[in-house]
C-alpha cells in the first residue's frame, strides 16, 4: 500500500542551527506513529512542516501523493491538536468543534449535528453549549481532539497532547487516544517526549535526536532491539558498556564476551543490557552502590568487583532483600544482550 | 500586495503622529519672528532666549523640584502601604485598597478644583507646595498599585525562605524585599517623575508666582505664536528622549535575570 | 499565612497613604460637593446651580459637545490605532518591534501642552497646512481648521492613537499564537481568522482602552482651549471659566460634580458590558 505521507530529505535550518537534518520519513494510512525524541530533537519542527506552518530549507511533503510542501495549513488534508488546545475561550464548546465545518461552508443544522456527533464519540455529548474555561483540562484536550477530526483530515497531527495532565489522567487519555483512533481509522502523528507514552499508543515509533533519526520500527522491535546507542537509553534504561571486537566476530567487554555479528574486526562497540534482564544469580558479584524502591519493583545499580567502574542496573523483584554496601551475585542471559555499533 | 497596503498605512500614521513635532522642531531654528512658514534659518536665537528668560528657566527647576519631591513621597507612601497590604491581614483591606487607588479615576482638573477649594476654605495660599500635594494625590495611587501588584505570594515565600534560613527582619527587608522591588519602586518613581513633569492642571490652579514649565509655557502661548515656545518645548522633548533612553537601557540591563 | 502579627506595624505603614488621600482627595471632593450646593449670591443651601445646568441652554450644550467630541475622538482613534498595532505587531519583524513601538509613542515625550501647541503651528490660518495648500495653488485663501471643533479633535485624536497603539498592541502579542494557527489550521483566511476569532478576543481590551480614552478626553482642559478656540466650549473649558472670569467656586464645582457623574455613568456601563462579555 502506498504511504499516505511522504517526507522526503526535509532539512530545515533556522540561522546557523540545523533543526532537521535531511529527514525522510513515510506514514501509512490508518496508523498511529509517535515522533519520540528530547527537546531541541526536531519532533516538533516536523510535525509544524507536516502542518504547514514552516516550510522546510529544502526537501518535500507529499500527502496522498500530491505535493503539500508550500501548501498553507488551511489547504493540506492535515488537522492540528496544540500543545495548549487553541480552543476559541469567546466561543462554545460546540461552535469550536463546529468552526472547521463553518469555514467550509457547511450549513448550520448539518455542521451543529456533526459537532454533537463527534462531541459524542469524544465523550462529551452535554457540553455542547459550555464555554471553554468551564472545562477540566482533560476535557479541553478531547475537545480540541473533536474539533480536529470533524474536519475528518487524512492525517491528525497532536503536539505533546498530554503534557498538561497528570498521570493517572495521561494514562487514561492515552487509552482513549488509542480507541478513538481505532474507531475513525485516521492516520495520527503524534509528538512527546515520554517513551511510556510512545510504546503504549504506537504502531510506528520514530525516535528522534539532534534532528536526524535514530531508530523507527514497531516499539517491541525499536526496544528489544535499539538500532542506536541513543535509542537504547532513550527508550528505557540500559547498562551500556564499551568493548573491542576481535578477529573471531566477538566482542569482549568488561563484562564478559558476546557474539557481534555483521561487525568489523578490530572496530570499537558497546552493549547494552536491559536491567529487567539482569537477576539474581551465580556470575558477576558486585558490590550495592544504590537501591530505589519502585512499588512494583527495586532499581538496583551494583558495581561489579571485577570491573568497578562499570556500574550494572537491575529490577529486580520488590520482595529481593537487598541492602547499599552489601555484597551480590547477578547474572543475565547472553541472548538478551543488544550489540550496537559506537 | 498587503504588504504595500500595511507599509502605507504605517507611514501615513507615523507621519501624522511625527507631524506637529516636527514642525515643532523646525520652527524652533526660525529666524525671524514667528514659527510659521517661511522658514528663514536655522538660527539658534530662540534657544538663547529660552535660556536667558528667567521665568521659564526658573519654572524648569520649579518642575524639578516638585516631580522630584512628590515623586519620592509618592513611592515612599505607595511602597509602604503596599508593604501593608500585602504583608498583612488588615479588616476592609480590599475597601481600603480601593480607596488609595480611586483618586486614578478622577480627572485631574476635579482633583484640583478639590485642593482649590478646600485650601482657599483652609486660608492656605496657592504655592508650589499646594501644587505638589496635587502631584502626590494624583502619583500615590499608581506607585501603589504598581508595587503592591509585586508583593505577591511568590515574593512572600522567597521572604520566607530567607526568614528560614537565618535571616532577621531588617535583613530580609534591605537584603531581599527591597533589591526585589527595586523595578517596581523604581518604576513608580519614574513614572511618578513623568507625571509630575508634565502636569499642567493642577499647577495651573495651584500656583501663582512661583509655578512650573508647563504653566510658564501655557502664559507664553497666551502671548501669541512665538518661536521661544518652539524652542522651550524642542528642549522638553529632547531631554524627555535622553531620559526615555536611559530608562529603556537600564530596564534592559535587568532582563538577563 | 499572612497573619495578624503586629498589627501596629502594619497600620502604621499604611496609614500614612490612607490619611493623605482622606485629607487630600476626599476631603477636597466632599469640600466641592459643599461649595456646589452654596451659590453665590443666595443666602444658604440651594440646588440652583444643578437646576441651572438643565435650564441654562448654553451650559448644557457643552455638556453635549463634550460628549459628541469625545466620542467622536474615541471612534476615530480606535479605527485608526488598531490596524496600526496590528501591523506592528504582526508585521514587523519581532527585533524590530520594540524599537517600532517606541518609535510610535515617542511624541508621547512632548510636554501635553507644547503637544498641543504645535498642532496650532500646523493648523493656523498662516500655519503649515494653510501655507503649503495655499503654495501648491489648491487654495485661493487660507481656510479656518484651527478654533474649530475639528483642530480639537485632531488634537485629541493625535494623542490618542498613539496610547491606543500602546494598549492594543500589548493585547494582540498576549494572544496565543497557536489561536491564529488553529484558525488558519480549520480553514480560516485571514480576514475571517479575524473577524471570527482575534476581533472577539481583543474586543474587552479595546473597550478598555476606549473607556481610557473616553475618561481622559471628556476631562481634559488644554487641547480644546488651545486648538478649540472660545467659539465652541467643552465642559472643562466652561468650569475653568466659572473658577477664572468669575471667581465662582460654587458654579464649578456643581459643573465638576455633573461631569464626574457623567463618567461614573460611562463607567458603569462599561463594567456592565465588560461583565456581559466574559458570560
Amino acid at each position: 500500500m502506498t504511504a499516505l505521507v511522504c517526507v522526503e530529505n526535509v532539512s530545515q535550518t533556522f540561522g546557523p542551527a540545523k533543526a532537521l537534518d535531511s529527514v525522510s520519513l513515510s506514514i501509512q494510512p490508518g496508523s498511529y506513529t509517535v515522533l519520540l525524541g528530547p527537546s531541541g530533537s526536531g519532533k516538533t519542527t516536523l510535525l509544524s512542516i507536516l502542518g504547514g506552518f514552516l516550510q522546510p530549507t529544502t526537501g518535500r511533503v507529499l500527502i496522498n501523493g500530491a505535493d503539500c510542501t508550500l501548501m498553507a495549513p488551511a489547504k493540506r488534508p492535515t488537522a492540528t491538536v496544540f500543545q495548549d488546545y487553541a480552543l476559541f475561550p469567546h466561543m462554545s464548546v460546540g461552535s469550536n468543534v463546529a468552526f472547521g465545518l463553518r469555514m467550509q461552508g457547511v450549513s448550520k443544522a448539518e455542521r451543529t449535528a456533526k459537532a454533537q456527533e463527534m462531541l459524542r464519540l469524544v465523550g462529551l455529548e452535554h457540553a455542547f453549549e459550555k464555554k471553554p474555561h468551564q472545562l477540566s483540562g482533560g476535557q479541553r484536550q478531547r475537545v480540541a481532539l473533536a474539533r480536529a477530526l470533524v474536519v475528518e483530515p487524512a492525517v491528525l497531527l497532536l503536539d505533546e497532547p498530554l503534557g498538561a495532565l497528570d498521570l493517572k489522567l495521561r494514562r487514561q487519555m492515552q487509552d482513549e487516544l488509542k480507541a478513538i483512533q481505532k474507531r475513525v481509522g485516521t492516520a495520527f502523528v503524534h509528538v512527546t517526549h515520554d517513551q511510556e507514552e510512545a510504546m503504549a499508543l504506537a504502531d510506528h515509533v520514530v525516535v528522534m535526536n539532534h534532528g536526524r533519526i535514530e531508530d523507527e520500527g514497531s516499539p517491541e522491535r525499536v526496544y528489544a532491539r535499539p538500532a542506536t546507542r541513543f535509542s537504547a537509553t532513550f527508550m528505557g534504561e540500559s547498562t551500556i558498556v564499551a568493548g573491542q571486537v576481535d578477529v573471531q566476530g566477538r566482542i569482549t567487554t568488561a563484562l564478559g564476551t558476546f557474539d557481534a555479528p555483521g561487525l568489523a574486526a578490530g572496530s570499537t562497540a558497546c552493549i547494552a543490557i536491559r536491567p529487567e534482564h539482569v537477576h539474581v544469580g551465580p556470575a558477576i558479584p558486585a558490590i550495592v552502590t544504590t537501591v530505589v524502591y519502585q512499588g512494583s519493583f527495586k532499581r538496583v545499580t551494583v558495581a561489579p568487583i571485577h570491573a568497578p567502574d562499570t556500574p550494572l542496573l537491575a529490577r529486580l523483584p520488590a520482595g529481593t532483600p537487598i541492602q547499599e554496601g552489601t555484597q551480590i551475585s547477578l547474572r543475565f542471559d547472553p541472548a538478551e544482550v543488544i550489540v550496537l555499533r559506537d | 500586495m498587503t504588504r504595500i497596503i500595511s507599509t502605507l498605512y504605517a507611514a501615513a500614521i507615523y507621519g501624522f503622529i511625527f507631524l506637529p513635532v516636527a514642525v515643532l522642531v523646525l520652527f524652533s531654528f526660525q529666524g525671524t519672528l514667528f514659527p510659521i512658514p517661511p522658514f528663514n534659518g536655522p538660527s539658534l536665537r530662540w534657544y538663547t532666549a529660552v535660556l536667558n528668560d528667567a521665568r521659564l528657566t526658573d519654572g524648569l527647576v520649579n518642575s524639578l523640584l516638585v516631580a522630584i519631591a512628590t515623586s519620592a513621597l509618592a513611592t515612599l507612601l505607595g511602597f509602604l502601604s503596599a508593604w501593608g497590604f500585602a504583608r498583612f491581614h488588615l479588616p476592609a483591606s480590599a475597601l481600603l485598597r480601593g480607596f488609595i487607588t480611586l483618586p486614578l479615576t478622577v480627572s485631574y482638573l476635579i482633583i484640583g478644583m478639590g485642593l482649590l477649594i478646600f485650601f482657599n476654605w483652609l486660608g492656605l495660599p496657592k504655592s508650589l507646595m499646594a501644587a505638589g500635594i496635587g502631584h502626590v494625590v494624583i502619583n500615590l495611587p499608581l506607585c501603589f498599585a504598581i508595587i503592591y501588584s509585586q508583593m505577591g505570594e511568590h515574593q512572600a515565600n522567597i521572604e520566607r525562605a530567607a526568614r528560614d534560613l537565618g535571616a532577621k527582619e531588617w535583613q530580609v527587608l534591605t537584603l531581599v524585599t527591597a533589591p526585589m522591588l527595586w523595578p517596581a519602586l523604581f518604576a513608580s518613581f519614574f513614572l511618578s517623575m513623568t507625571f509630575s513633569w508634565d502636569e499642567f492642571v493642577i499647577a495651573f490652579l495651584l500656583t501663582r508666582f512661583d509655578t512650573t514649565l508647563p504653566v510658564e509655557i501655557w502664559n507664553l502661548l497666551r502671548a501669541g505664536l512665538n518661536p521661544k515656545t518652539n524652542a522651550v518645548g524642542s528642549l522638553v522633548f529632547g531631554v524627555s528622549i535622553v531620559l526615555a533612553i536611559v530608562f529603556e537601557l537600564v530596564a534592559f540591563r535587568k532582563r538577563p535575570q | 499565612m499572612s497573619a495578624a502579627r503586629q498589627p501596629i506595624a502594619a497600620w502604621a505603614s499604611v496609614s500614612p497613604a490612607l490619611l493623605w488621600t482622606l485629607a487630600f482627595f476626599a476631603v477636597p471632593f466632599a469640600a466641592m460637593g459643599v461649595a456646589s450646593l452654596f451659590p453665590k449670591g443666595e443666602a444658604g443651601l440651594s440646588l440652583a446651580h444643578y437646576t441651572q445646568f438643565f435650564t441654562n441652554p448654553s451650559y448644557w450644550r457643552s455638556l453635549t459637545n463634550s460628549l459628541e467630541v469625545t466620542l467622536i475622538v474615541t471612534a476615530i482613534s480606535v479605527l485608526l490605532a488598531y490596524p496600526f498595532a496590528w501591523i506592528l505587531a504582526f508585521g514587523v519583524p519581532e527585533r524590530w518591534q520594540r524599537l517600532a513601538l517606541m518609535l510610535a509613542v515617542l511624541p508621547f515625550w512632548t510636554s501635553y501642552v507644547v503637544r498641543s501647541y504645535s498642532w496650532l503651528l500646523v493648523l493656523a490660518e498662516k500655519g503649515i497646512i494653510n501655507d503649503s495648500l495655499l503654495g501648491i495653488g489648491l487654495l485661493s485663501e487660507p481656510i479656518q481648521i484651527a478654533n474649530t471643533r475639528a483642530a480639537t479633535v485632531i488634537g485629541f485624536v493625535h494623542f490618542f492613537v498613539m496610547l491606543l497603539t500602546l494598549t492594543i498592541f500589548a493585547n494582540l502579542k498576549q494572544l496565543s499564537p497557536n489561536y491564529r494557527k488553529a484558525a488558519a489550521d480549520l480553514g480560516a483566511g485571514p480576514v475571517r481568522s479575524f473577524i471570527h476569532v482575534i476581533l472577539p478576543l481583543t474586543l474587552p481590551g479595546i473597550m478598555v482602552g476606549a473607556f481610557l480614552t473616553f475618561v481622559l478626553a471628556i476631562g481634559d482642559y488644554i487641547t480644546p482651549q488651545i486648538l478649540g478656540g472660545n467659539n465652541e466650549l467643552l465642559m472643562p473649558q466652561l468650569i475653568m471659566m466659572q473658577i477664572g472670569r468669575r471667581g465662582d467656586f460654587a458654579g464649578a464645582s456643581a459643573l465638576s460634580i455633573i461631569l464626574m457623574l457623567v463618567v461614573t455613568l460611562a463607567y458603569f456601563l462599561c463594567a456592565r458590558w465588560l461583565k456581559i462579555e466574559r458570560a
